[in-house]
């Protein structure tokens, strides 16, 4: 058994004022990334299930060159979406199970700070490894560098949000029956938005546009969701708490 | 008269039951009168022949389709806000009818978009925000089927709602957005509309039909919820005695 950084410690370390709003995204972040560094193995999976189906679509379509070069922005955006949303019900749920969640929502920690360090550290073990490996998977599509810079640029700032968005889904179907796939209809919707303007900041580039349009909408959305996504995450935790 | 008073489902369920018949009514009356507008008065549109007529039906469910869904996020944050009971079932009954308009108002539009632009579906943005709107009421009512305490599904389904709340002005704006297939807006408040005075009328009265059919949809939806969850209470053990509503 692995040992988690106990709940006594957030008890016995946390504040007793409610100034303690960034030492608990620190807190929720440090303790989510050590428990995901110490299942390295799961990562592992998961950033390959990402490269498996980037893989899939040319055997599935057809290797054509200029095709590939068309699609691959979107399959690649597909891919992280769903990268994200493969590990998303392991966000709350063991927390959930073995009765954490309850006292991190007892904690003299706000919740939504706590939640917010879970949504970091969510986005720092799939998100993150999603764009440094886009750029590898970019080449087997043949997109070349200005495309590629613009949809790994893409990628950094739009991944933060399906991590973002995903949370509030994950909060919301905690303890439901088939939780998976509800999950699924619930979070995909909302994505929808981050994927048009993710994507199409590769067409773009191809017609001259330049990428400051979709980066800056793709931007003015993660501002949203970091200012709100936090809020309904933990409102909805505590409705899965009741 | 205190207005509140309505708020408790108890003293909700007669009044729902009494205005019911009078949208009911009234929803039937216009539709005839608006259709009879549409398929009857209106001229032919030169461009794009008979097949046009279909918009009074497709403009009236897809502005019915949006307008629901912000009713529904309205109840659910005063669900959320008050912690009412009656809201968050007016809440569960809307996303059942706003499912329904999106789907006509989908399904219309791919009939209407054959003939006209040669093609039922086009991944153009408002199609395609129309249908992810689908995919948000199918969430909501999802969602609600997933969980077995209505209170904690009330709650749920409007923390879901307020989020997915978001999408409806990018549907809105999407057309100046991304500017494809889909023409304009014909009808604006600001400008002066670019079609018939006959066709604009007939188009309005169909909206007003879908309101009001709406609002008695929903309405007789949410007695059925007040009984299946008050059905403990005392008020509801003494419908069944003759000479109540």
């Amino acid at each position: 058994m692995m040992s988690e950084p106990s709940v006594a410690t957030l008890q016995a370390t946390a504040p007793a004022s409610d100034s303690g709003a960034w030492a608990g995204v620190r807190w929720a972040l440090a303790r989510d990334l050590k428990l995901a560094l110490r299942s390295r193995a799961e990562l592992g999976v998961q950033l390959l299930f990402y490269v498996i189906v980037v893989s899939l679509f040319p055997l599935a379509s057809t290797p054509e060159k200029n095709q590939l070069a068309l699609m691959g922005p979107g399959v690649l955006w597909v891919a992280a979406l769903l990268a994200s949303l493969l590990s998303l019900p392991r966000l709350f749920a063991s927390d959930h199970a073995d009765g954490t969640l309850e006292q991190m929502a007892l904690s003299p920690y706000p919740l939504p700070a706590l939640v917010s360090g879970k949504m970091i550290a969510h986005w720092l073990t799939t998100g993150l490894p999603v764009v440094i490996l886009a750029p590898v998977l970019g080449l087997q599509y043949g997109i070349d560098g200005e495309a590629m810079t613009a949809l790994a640029a893409a990628l950094l700032i739009g991944t933060p949000i399906l991590s973002l968005l995903g949370a509030i889904g994950a909060a919301l179907t905690l303890g439901l029956r088939g939780g998976g796939s509800l999950l699924a209809l619930l979070v995909l919707p909302l994505c929808v938005p981050v994927l048009i303007f993710g994507a199409g900041t590769v067409d773009a580039v191809h017609a001259g546009l330049g990428v400051t349009a979709n980066l800056s909408l793709l931007g003015a959305g993660l501002l949203v969701a970091i200012v709100g996504a936090p809020l309904a995450a933990s409102a909805a935790v505590r409705i899965a708490l009741d | 008269m205190n207005f509140f008073r309505y708020s408790s489902p108890s003293t909700f369920y007669p009044l729902a039951g009494k205005l019911i018949p009078w949208f009911g009514w009234s929803a039937l009356l216009l539709a005839i009168v608006g259709l009879w507008i549409g398929f009857g008065l209106a001229p032919t549109d030169f461009q794009q022949g008979e097949a046009y007529r279909i918009i009074f039906i497709h403009v009236a469910t897809a502005w019915m389709s949006m307008f629901i869904y912000v009713v529904m996020a309205f109840w659910s944050a005063l669900s959320l806000g008050f912690n009412t009971r009656l809201s968050g079932m007016m809440a569960q009954a809307l996303a059942p009818t706003g499912a329904l308009m999106t789907f006509i108002a989908l399904w219309t539009g791919a009939l209407w978009g054959r003939p006209t632009w040669g093609t039922y579906w086009a991944w153009d943005a408002r199609m395609t925000s129309e249908l992810i709107l689908l995919f948000l009421y199918f969430g909501v009512i999802a969602l609600r089927n997933a969980i077995d305490d209505d209170r904690r599904a009330d709650r749920a389904c409007g923390v879901l709602a307020l989020v997915g709340v978001v999408n409806i002005p990018i549907i809105y704006f999407s057309v100046q957005w991304w500017n494809t297939l889909h023409q304009g807006s014909s009808v604006s408040m600001v400008a002066a509309p670019k079609m018939a005075t006959i066709m604009l009328a007939g188009m309005l009265v169909m909206a007003i039909a879908v309101w009001f059919y709406s609002i008695m949809a929903a309405l007789m939806r949410v007695r059925c919820i007040i009984l299946e969850r008050e059905r403990g209470a005392a008020w509801t053990g003494q419908l069944t005695q003759p000479g109540t509503i």
